[in-house]
């Protein structure tokens, strides 16, 4: 998404600024992806591309259907397919009787994280922000291509672009929902698998499919909204709740890296008290010995104050 | 589709087995995931690999590819020993209880009536036993040893659980869970949907496979009930529309067929068509058929067509023999065939054995084709390194590519495999000299026919009396012709049952085929579609998706055939009393005068279920019920039984002392082809080839976006395969048959499972073919460059499911 804003900022980059707050608080939407119905068709995939005007490279078969191989600049999702020999109930005796293979199929993109691990780490004033409707969005003028946000999610999904080194991935299609549109994936999606709406009903919807599953034998279906990130705003249904490592590698217990909660958290009072500091000498080093003087009495004009950081600095931190 | 797309959620248990709907029918699948969500429907998947389809199945069960009549008659035959039949269905609605003459034989794998030499079939023998007044004799108590239901019972008591498993390499344990669940839907009120596709159809046993999908259904009382039917799931959007205008060397519209050479009149063209009740009172539709052929002759050729000249018979061709595809190319092979014009048509891409279309096509003087894109036909005689590997400088081949549309860059209808006629308008201009087919078709008409004005010929009337009423004489509009096809009256058409009552003027379009007469005094260019376009105007272009029954009719969105029922042979959705097997899906019932309900009914409207001698629902048989045994209409018997496919590693289990019933022996086999099948000594490894959900044929690989999704072509190997061979996945392996070879990535994969068919290990390749040498995808080898010349016994659709290769490192 770019500047064109029709939706309200709850969170910022690297800014401490709130953002313009008058429209009327929406609900947190969500989108939920139900792989116990997904038949991995990648008609998402393709709406997508046509929605973003991506259009990836012709590739390669890699041994599996997962086709572009992984996320790119240009692949905001990607199914992953996997192939696994799996009991229906965990509880089950581990004999061959209760094994069967199941073919997991997992649309793969950005969770939009209540706490967003990518918008902690950017360290560029606006390039990554969270909606009051809970999606979080690249602003790519923003960026500085750091490569701080890749480092920063939980679930590996941004990716810098060869060819402009700007971060991309899943927008939830905020330019749709913010005039009233389902993203492109869920308009596209032939079974049903993607819904899209307030999370309080996605939740619901999903609790409905997990009585259908528990009932054909999958005792550990359950919902993937991850309390680590805050809860996401892209919801799975697994038949395999349990294990969410079967679904190529989902993560299991997802949490913003402790270095980035360090570099925001612990290390950013220290880094301001250091400056605080820094300023203070200086101050009490001009007190006490004077401004330095050229020679010269043509002097070139003060450089202009930098404005964020005396603020910054005097403001608590309001990120979550 | 007996049933339509929709009616899937009022299923209990869908069997997918000979298709794969999940990845080559993305869009209708929703449906099955409808059953599973809020019908609490189980999803049983049989097929040779787990497909994606499998993946969303709540029971899988592997077989190997081309023994699905083995499966299947295992099934038959767990019914019958069970019980597990729906009594009052069978004896009621099917010929279970009709007698089989004493003729009928079958030994050794043969039917009775088999020449060898023609590799053909005399049904002489196959007849019910007739009265002395030309009805055939049933039992109702269905215990004469000569009884349809006991001759299917000794039929298929050879296909026992430990059989099946000997050939078909399921393991029994999955086989008997299937029959189990299947089973349970013999009781009224539960019903199964077996969703077909290609599985079925591509194999040299291919209408048999689907014909014990059908009797397993009719057992079971399957047939005519919402949630139930054989339902064929078409491959192109228009695909049910192309066979229901008859598009087929033999075919006349509306499931009409052609004269054959021996029927040089009326009288005899009618007799096998115009079929005579065998049982009294019913309706065997079919005696209507010369109103449905005249009608067609008197739109074709108008006032051209008269009483006198027995409605312009002579113009049509009387055939010796069928000209499908396989012939096509076979008689181009010898030189017999020089001129092809290919409509929306890739043959170097979709036909068997590439080598010979090559071959074939290189012989030509001239070669058409229209198409939207470049094809693989088109470009035939260009050399594409080894993937197509021609001597350009020896083809002398002239080829016309004339561009056509795509679907939206037209206005047309498109009928879907629920058999709704769906209107759709244009929504962008054709790019450059592209044209709509009807204008290219018109075109050429337009020339054709002022060349034989002007210069005669052998016989110029068929095509300078031919009908040609429109108003741009070189392009028909999709309006004209949807007009054309319902049907009009020519002169005043009275109700025969109330003098003088006129149910349609002269130059009025005609409400429905009902209306048809023999008389020459209506039109219609297909009866079946007559009442798509009555005087109330286009009801294809209806889009009124309200559901009064909840139930998913939808009777005025579009508009389906015939009659615009959703469900055919629903009349059978009632017990014998009239009154509804399943109350809570009430299809139609007899209300005390007449049939009524959420759809058309499939009936006469007041045939009375209390009278002796009921009208049954399966009016358009001669005996007014469903035929489990088919006296008649199959060339390779009247009962479905296992053949292997024509390359196969195994001998015929069940007749292992016969080599004559190996593989079908009422299949069509040329000479030079024999020759061309492999051996399994050579090619010991079980191919079959299929499409990806990725692509759409050999269309998508010129769409950018579908190229990306699946770039570049692959073969699939299991495990087991893949360690034998030493093949890693990701590798470059060639795939050989004895026609030819391709080259592919390897992708192993748990999916392909290793079987044992008697004792033997049975590896499977899979093949998908969306690859070629034409399109933005990468460049990748033909498919049916290993693909055998041979097609089912019936349909001639060629097997394309199963035959044998050889796989090594590239």
């Amino acid at each position: 998404m770019a500047s064109l804003q029709s939706l309200d900022i709850d969170a910022r980059s690297a800014t401490t600024l709130p953002s313009p707050q008058v429209r009327t608080a929406g609900k947190e939407v969500a989108k939920l992806i139900d792989v116990s119905t997904c038949i991995g068709c990648k008609a998402c995939q393709v709406a997508c591309m046509q929605w973003n005007d991506l259009r990836d490279d012709v590739g390669h078969v890699v041994g599996v259907y997962d086709n572009p191989a992984d996320l790119s600049a240009q692949s905001w999702t990607v199914m992953r397919f996997s192939e696994v020999k799996t009991r229906k109930d965990a509880q089950a005796a581990d004999t061959p009787a209760n094994t069967s293979l199941e073919w997991l199929i997992r649309k793969d993109g950005c969770m939009h994280c209540a706490d967003p691990g990518c918008l902690r780490a950017c360290p560029a004033p606006g390039a990554i922000v969270k909606y009051s409707n809970g999606i979080v969005d690249f602003i790519e003028e923003n960026c500085i291509g750091c490569g701080n946000c890749v480092t920063g999610c939980p679930f590996d999904i941004p990716r810098l672009s060869n060819a402009d080194n700007k971060a991309y991935k899943c927008t939830l299609c905020s330019d749709r929902v913010a005039v009233g549109q389902e993203p492109a994936c869920v308009k596209a999606c032939p079974t049903g698998a993607i819904q899209f709406g307030s999370k309080e009903d996605m939740l619901d919807y999903g609790r409905e499919r997990l009585v259908d599953l528990r009932e054909r034998g999958y005792a550990q279906a359950g919902l993937y909204d991850p309390p680590g990130v805050g809860g996401t705003h892209v919801v799975y249904v697994l038949q395999h709740a349990d294990r969410p490592g079967l679904y190529h590698g989902l993560a299991e217990d997802p949490r913003v890296s402790p270095w980035v909660a360090l570099w925001k958290g612990a290390a950013k009072p220290i880094a301001l008290l250091a400056l605080l500091g820094a300023t203070l000498a200086g101050f009490f080093h001009y007190m006490k010995v004077g401004p330095v003087r050229e020679p010269d009495d043509e002097d070139p004009p003060p450089p202009p104050p930098e404005h964020d950081t005396p603020r910054a600095a005097a403001r608590p931190e309001t990120l979550p | 589709m007996t049933n339509h797309w929709v009616d899937i959620k009022n299923a209990n248990l869908v069997l997918i087995m000979g298709g794969n709907a999940a990845e080559a029918h993305p869009c209708g699948f929703k449906w099955v995931i409808e059953a599973k969500k809020h019908n609490k429907a189980q999803l049983i998947v049989v097929d040779p690999r787990f497909t994606r389809s499998a993946a969303m199945s709540d029971l899988y069960a592997p077989l190997r590819a081309g023994t699905d009549i083995a499966f299947l008659g295992g099934v038959l035959n767990y019914l019958l020993s069970h019980d597990r039949i729906q009594h009052e269905y069978v004896r009621a609605y099917t010929n279970a209880p009709f007698l089989v003459g004493e003729g009928y034989k079958f030994e050794d794998g043969l039917f009775s009536g088999y020449d060898e030499s023609r590799r053909r079939y005399d049904n002489a023998s196959w007849g019910y036993e007739l009265d002395d007044k030309g009805q055939a004799k049933v039992d109702p108590t269905m215990q004469h040893e000569r009884c349809v239901l006991q001759v299917m019972k000794r039929h298929y008591s050879r296909y026992t659980p430990e059989m099946v498993s000997r050939i078909t390499g399921t393991p029994q344990e999955q086989f008997l869970k299937v029959c189990e669940q299947i089973a349970s839907t013999a009781v009224p009120g539960r019903s199964m949907t077996i969703l077909y596709a290609l599985g079925w159809t591509q194999h040299s046993t291919g209408t048999q496979m689907i014909r014990a999908g059908a009797l397993v259904q009719l057992l079971l009382g399957n047939i005519g009930v919402a949630g139930g039917g054989m339902n064929a799931l078409r491959g192109h959007s228009n695909i049910q529309g192309l066979t229901d205008l008859g598009l087929l060397s033999n075919s006349l519209p509306g499931y009409l067929s052609l004269a054959t050479d021996g029927e040089q009149n009326l009288d005899a063209y009618y007799k096998t068509r115009a079929l005579k009740p065998l049982r009294p009172n019913q309706m065997s539709y079919w005696q209507n058929y010369p109103k449905f052929f005249v009608s067609l002759q008197k739109a074709w050729w108008g006032d051209a067509a008269t009483a006198q000249n027995q409605w312009a018979f002579e113009y049509l061709p009387k055939i010796d023999k069928l000209y499908d595809v396989l012939q096509a190319f076979e008689l181009m092979s010898q030189g017999r065939l020089n001129g092809y014009i290919c409509q929306g048509f890739n043959p170097v891409g979709s036909f068997p054995n590439k080598k010979k279309i090559v071959a074939g096509l290189s012989k030509l003087k001239y070669l058409v084709v229209i198409d939207p894109l470049n094809t693989e036909t088109a470009e035939f005689w260009r050399s594409h390194g080894e993937l197509n590997d021609v001597q350009t400088q020896s083809i002398a081949t002239t080829v016309f590519r004339l561009p056509s549309t795509c679907f939206a860059e037209e206005t047309g209808s498109l009928t879907n495999s629920g058999r709704w006629l769906q209107w759709h308008w244009q929504g962008a201009d054709p790019p450059g000299e592209a044209r709509g087919d009807a204008a290219i078709i018109g075109g050429l008409f337009q020339r054709i026919r002022s060349l034989y004005e002007r210069e005669g010929g052998a016989f110029p009337d068929p095509i300078v009396k031919l009908t040609w009423p429109y108003k741009i004489p070189h392009s028909p509009s999709p309006e004209e012709l949807a007009m054309e096809y319902n049907g009009k009256a020519l002169a005043d058409v009275v109700d025969p049952k109330a003098a003088g009552k006129v149910l349609a003027r002269a130059g009025e379009q005609l409400a429905g085929f009902g209306q048809l007469r023999d008389d020459g005094s209506t039109a219609a260019g297909c009866w079946l579609f007559t009442g798509c376009w009555p005087q109330a105007g286009n009801q294809m272009a209806r889009r009124d998706n309200s559901d009064p029954w909840g139930m998913g009719q939808t009777p005025n969105w579009a508009w389906s055939w015939p009659a615009n029922r959703r469900i055919l042979y629903n009349a059978a959705s009632a017990a014998p009393d009239g009154k509804p097997w399943d109350p809570a899906h009430k299809v139609v019932r007899w209300n005390g005068s007449a049939w009524s309900g959420t759809d058309v009914p499939d009936i006469q409207a007041d045939a009375d279920p209390a009278a002796s001698d009921r009208v049954q629902p399966f009016i358009m048989t001669a005996e007014g019920v469903a035929r489990l045994f088919a006296p008649t209409g199959l060339a390779d018997g009247p009962l479905p039984e296992h053949y292997e496919p024509f390359e196969s590693p195994l001998g015929n289990l069940m007749h292992p002392g016969n080599a004559k019933v190996r593989a079908n022996p009422a299949a069509r086999v040329f000479k030079g082809d024999l020759e061309a099948f492999g051996q399994p000594k050579e090619f010991p490894y079980v191919a079959t080839s299929y499409r990806l959900t990725e692509h759409f044929h050999y269309w998508t690989k010129n769409v950018q976006t579908s190229a990306i999704i699946q770039p570049e072509q692959f073969v699939e190997i299991g495990e087991e395969l893949a360690r034998d061979k030493g093949i890693r996945n990701g590798d470059r392996v060639k795939v050989s048959s004895n026609r030819g070879h391709i080259k592919a990535v390897a992708l192993v994969t748990q999916r392909i499972p290793q079987l044992t068919c008697d004792g033997r290990k049975i590896d499977t390749v899979g093949l998908p073919n969306h690859w070629g040498f034409v399109g933005v995808a990468r460049p990748g080898y033909l498919v049916n460059s290993l693909t055998p010349f041979v097609g089912d016994a019936n349909a001639q659709t060629p097997e394309f499911k199963s035959f044998i290769v050889n796989i090594e490192r590239a």
